[in-house]
């Protein structure tokens, strides 16, 4: 550390006096609260950036003080108090966890039951204390056996922090270059705070031997309420990567602001599944993640793809539109959602498909399940730029709604500067019917499974689309963010 | 088998039973015919548990139980079956997981062993070849885009994994032609059993010819209003519903 940074870091150890950590960095350490100057050169010192970096921070810090938060989307929550929330926080020390499972908040246990999830994997997701990660399906060993296997062929699959110290190059050059710091509210926020995230480089002609989770890597750094992720695949490189952990985090952090950065090179495809289920609040809408996330890609290369595949059924406000940008010339975007809320759940997510190159195409699947006091808004830009020749989009939208306190919203954006591209849009809104209801009941299907049941099969052009293991948690996962919305 | 006794149903504001008796020992089909608007379908949606249909009066004992304070998906556990006049569409759904969450959720009712992916299909595949269905249909969507015909021939199929002790067949015989009628109407014969009973609801007599009753009732402004064996179906055929109409209004 030099002089300069320990100097700041002594600064901003001043600030506040912290009851635990910050004095020993061994145990948990966090800064005070607040967001200042100090606090961003903190974050950079303790993850020992280098200088450039740390400009960059600041730059988008500067820029952030700018910028107002967004009112455009249909959510509607109180104003947030940036000054009032913790920027860095390394993993909590275990001596915070639960005894035992037996301290745990038994609602949580039994959504974990329902899930199938093993008593071991129970505990660490739970965060009780003294169970060693290593301890759980073998992580070391699974986590060792697929290092190996990825170092082989060359891919880099790691923390961003660690991939700013071993391969400074490569982050230099693609961060920030599909979203750039001053992209927008919530994303020149992620880059002035981000404290960790993924970094994946999949090399030229690559086809990256397994799918890439977070799911490992999670468990061992516990990333936090901004995480930035960065993909990369080079030419001719393929590459499938799962965010998420499919059991639900009930987190005592109220914003996440995420950032994913896709970058694809000539012939290569990235394909992204998200499983999101965070915490939604309960019943009355008490408390619950405000999840404000900003994913895009960069079809960069010729006959390049991308594939987001999302199940949003956690957080009690969900802004996302995972994008894409067709730059390369044939190049696929790929956009699946279903978006489902319960209670007072908000949830505004879609897509943005940006068509620059010719011949590209993309293919929107969008399905909204409201139940409850909840709403669901798509949004969607679908855009064709004069070069797109012979471009085109389909989007589909279906919206379903079970009750009648609930609202389902379809915004589609269409813009066309080329005569030669087509763009398709359909809709429809249905609602879960009583016949079909009493058709499953007939049948001896409760009334709970009959709506797990129906609403899978209104999901199921999406659903096929995730991986084998991701799709029959999610199934199950519809049934459970689900339950109680009828009767 | 199934008792009941002065059965008063009414839906919405406009009573539809009045007063309906009808008893059915174990192992017999019974056939209710009757003109449009007697009651038929009420009466199968008062069994199987519909909302929306109110009983205001009279009792109806399933097994020595009182049936109508079940829920639909209890009394679905406990043997009761509706083959539906007008089957429901479920998108997306297959066939195949409609069927085995069906059986699945009635033999778990019932304290039996739930079936596995494997097993379960190798029990539907034994009954598709006795009803002599494509098992094509199993991969498709429940009752979506599926022909009249098909949409029977799935109710049967249904009735035959989820094996009820009664079963009520709404107006089976609607949107068929001969020919269907004929493999519904078989597959229907082929599930008769001692320890089984049926109601076959109809408003022709061309299913019972397949299908023969044990007794024929007809059912007119909410009531039975007459109960014969299968010559009767044969005599209304020839008459028509008019007498019973008049001599009930």
């Amino acid at each position: 550390m030099n002089a300069a940074v320990s100097d700041t870091v002594d600064q901003v150890q001043s600030v506040e006096k912290y009851k635990y950590g910050f004095v020993t960095d061994i145990e948990a350490d966090q800064a005070p609260k607040g967001l200042n100057e100090d606090i961003i050169r903190f974050i950079s010192a303790k993850k020992e950036e280098p200088e450039w970096l740390l400009e960059w921070r600041l730059k988008a810090y500067a820029h952030w003080l700018t910028m107002e938060e967004p009112d455009w989307p249909k959510v509607n929550y109180p104003p947030i108090d940036y000054q009032d929330s913790y920027y860095y926080s390394a993993p909590k020390s275990s001596e915070d966890g639960p005894d035992s499972l037996d301290d745990v908040d038994p609602e949580l246990l039994e959504t974990y039951e329902k899930l199938g999830i093993p008593l071991h994997e129970q505990e660490v997701l739970a965060g009780v204390k003294n169970v060693a990660v290593d301890a759980v399906f073998d992580s070391v060993s699974v986590a060792t056996t697929f290092k190996d296997a990825l170092a082989k062929e060359g891919v880099i699959f790691c923390p961003i922090s660690e991939a700013v110290k071993e391969h400074p190059e490569l982050v230099k050059q693609y961060l920030g270059s599909v979203v750039p710091y001053s992209d927008n509210y919530f994303a020149t926020l992620n880059s002035a705070v981000f404290t960790d995230g993924s970094f994946v480089y999949i090399p030229k002609g690559v086809a990256c031997p397994m799918e890439l989770s977070t799911y490992f890597r999670i468990n061992a750094s516990n990333t936090g309420q901004f995480e930035r992720t960065l993909i990369i695949a080079d030419e001719g490189s393929h590459v499938s990567y799962l965010e998420g952990c499919t059991a639900p985090m009930r987190d005592e952090n109220q914003l996440h602001a995420a950032v994913v950065e896709l970058v694809v090179l000539d012939d290569a495809d990235i394909k992204y599944s998200t499983v999101q289920n965070w915490y939604p609040g309960d019943e009355n809408g008490v408390g619950g993640i405000y999840n404000f996330v900003t994913k895009r890609a960069a079809c960069r290369g010729k006959n390049s793809k991308v594939s987001w595949t999302q199940v949003e059924t956690g957080s009690a406000i969900t802004w996302k539109y995972p994008s894409c940008i067709l730059q390369g010339d044939n190049s696929v975007g790929e956009f699946y959602s279903v978006a489902i809320t319960n209670n007072y759940q908000q949830a505004d997510t879609g897509t943005k498909m940006i068509h620059l190159g010719k011949n590209t195409s993309s293919r929107i699947i969008s399905k909204g399940i409201s139940a409850g006091k909840s709403q669901s808004t798509y949004r969607g830009l679908v855009k064709m730029m004069p070069k797109a020749e012979g471009s085109r989009n389909y989007t589909q939208c279906d919206s379903l709604l079970i009750g009648k306190e609930c609202g389902a919203h379809t915004v589609p954006y269409i813009e066309s500067r080329n005569k030669s591209a087509k763009v398709e849009h359909e809709a429809t809104t249905s609602k879960i019917g009583d016949d079909q209801l009493f058709y499953c009941r007939q049948r001896g299907i409760s009334e709970e499974e009959a709506v797990a049941l129906i609403v899978n099969g209104f999901c199921r052009e999406v659903m096929q689309e995730l991986p084998m293991e991701f799709a029959v948690e999610a199934q199950k996962l519809v049934g459970i963010s689900l339950e109680g919305s009828v009767g | 088998m199934l008792e009941i006794k002065n059965l008063h149903a009414k839906v919405g504001d406009t009573e539809i039973l009045k007063g309906l008796d009808l008893t059915i020992e174990a192992g017999k089909v019974h056939a209710i015919m009757g003109p449009n608007g007697a009651g038929k379908s009420t009466l199968s949606y008062v069994l199987s548990g519909r909302d929306g249909y109110e009983v205001t009066e009279g009792s109806v004992l399933y097994k020595g139980k009182n049936l109508l304070e079940m829920e639909p998906e209890v009394r679905a556990g406990e043997g009761v079956f509706l083959a539906f006049q007008y089957p429901v569409e479920i998108p997306g759904v297959s066939t195949m997981n409609f069927l085995k969450a069906a059986v699945n959720s009635v033999r778990k009712y019932r304290g039996e062993s739930e079936f596995d992916a494997m097993d379960f299909l190798k029990f539907v595949r034994e009954q598709t070849k006795i009803l002599n269905i494509d098992d094509d249909m199993l991969k498709r969507a429940v009752n979506v885009g599926f022909s009249g015909g098909e949409k029977k021939r799935a109710e049967v199929l249904q009735m035959a994994v989820l094996s009820p002790a009664f079963a009520v067949l709404d107006e089976t015989d609607s949107g068929l032609d001969v020919d269907a009628l004929r493999i519904v109407g078989e597959g229907v014969t082929a599930l008769r059993s001692p320890e089984r009973s049926m109601l076959v609801i109809t408003h022709y007599q061309r299913l019972l010819d397949y299908i023969v009753p044990d007794v024929v009732h007809v059912l007119a402004d909410g009531k039975i209003v007459d109960t014969g064996d299968k010559n009767l179906a044969i005599e209304l055929e020839k008459n028509g519903y008019a007498n019973y109409v008049e001599a009930a209004a």
